[in-house]
């Protein structure tokens, strides 16, 4: 089982993303500079956080015209594993990877704490570790997580339950005080119609170890090799 | 050629920096003003002699690049 981390000038999450697939789970892993378009025969590849091309024009809008870029659609096209993760889902979003757009959020600050989701799907590559309807609690940090979409697709999203998370309060309510940046139906996170691309703003890679005194996180790294090794 | 491409936010789209704006235009006595949208300019300065042909070009490059018609508008115009 082998990731690519892909890294582009600015990201910042790299490291992490690489120590966990690595040193927590033992699996081999590379980083692609944006700039190749050889995955080296990875079984899954992480868009991770940061700020590709210091976000520019807007968040994710020049990455997504990295060569490695081109590689990434067709391993995605080809219905095997992609993660992105807030900066990472942003490129996503800008590829047209995944549906829709983020908007500045509606408190116009970045937003830098926990929050809590609920899983809302757990058949997607990413998440099938997870107990549909529990409550996770993952850090944020973002300037730009104000999900919207046209109305039609978020009824598509909906009805296909292509949301996968969806931010509430500690006990499992989606309300508005539990929405940090003002995305269309607490929407954290999504996934495509096949369910192996999924992007969502908060950090599974900043709660994946219990030195950092959370540990959800990792079982979005450990359900794609879970659902590699079952092929 | 110079070109001129304005983006903003669709209208159906909220605008979060534009209510903000429109908010603070407010609280310094500005009470006229309605709503604010925020969008941004683009200057570009494009080889070619055929306006139309340019505007086209500067059309293309708003909708592949400068522009996120999931909620973004845009309109280009050829300004000499």
């Amino acid at each position: 089982m082998r990731f690519a981390i892909v890294v582009f000038p600015g990201s910042n999450c790299d490291a992490d993303c690489l120590h966990i697939a690595r040193d927590l789970l033992g699996c081999e892993a590379e980083y692609v500079w944006h700039k190749d378009r050889d995955l080296k025969e990875a079984d899954a590849v992480i868009l991770p956080g940061g700020f590709a091309y210091g976000d520019y024009l807007r968040a994710g809008a020049l990455a997504r015209f990295s060569p490695v870029m081109e590689s990434v659609s067709e391993f995605a096209k080809a219905g095997r594993p992609v993660l992105g993760i807030c900066n990472g889902f942003q490129v996503l979003l800008e590829a047209g990877l995944l549906p829709g757009a983020v908007r500045v959020n509606h408190g116009l600050r970045y937003v830098c704490r926990d929050v809590f989701m609920r899983v809302e799907n757990t058949e997607t590559g990413f998440t099938r570790l997870y107990e549909r309807g529990s409550v996770v609690r993952m850090p944020i940090g973002h300037m730009e997580g104000n999900y919207t979409a046209p109305p039609q697709t978020l009824e598509a999203l909906e009805r296909e339950r292509r949301v996968v998370f969806r931010y509430c309060d500690a006990d499992g309510r989606v309300t508005d005080g539990a929405n940090p940046n003002g995305a269309a139906a607490n929407i954290a996170g999504i996934a495509n119609r096949e369910g192996n691309v999924v992007g969502l703003m908060p950090h599974p890679d900043r709660c994946a170890e219990g030195v950092l005194g959370n540990d959800v996180g990792r079982k979005m790294f450990e359900s794609v090799v879970h659902a590699l090794a079952e092929r | 050629m110079k070109v001129e491409v304005r983006v903003f936010p669709r209208s159906d789209v909220l605008d979060p920096q534009g209510k903000a704006i429109a908010a603070a235009l407010a609280r310094l006595g500005h009470r006229a003003v309605r709503d604010v949208r925020a969008g941004k300019v683009f200057f570009l300065d494009v080889e070619g002699s055929d306006a139309s042909q340019v505007e086209r070009d500067a059309r293309r490059m708003a909708e592949e690049l400068l522009a996120n018609t999931v909620i973004e508008g845009f309109d280009v115009k050829v300004v000499g």
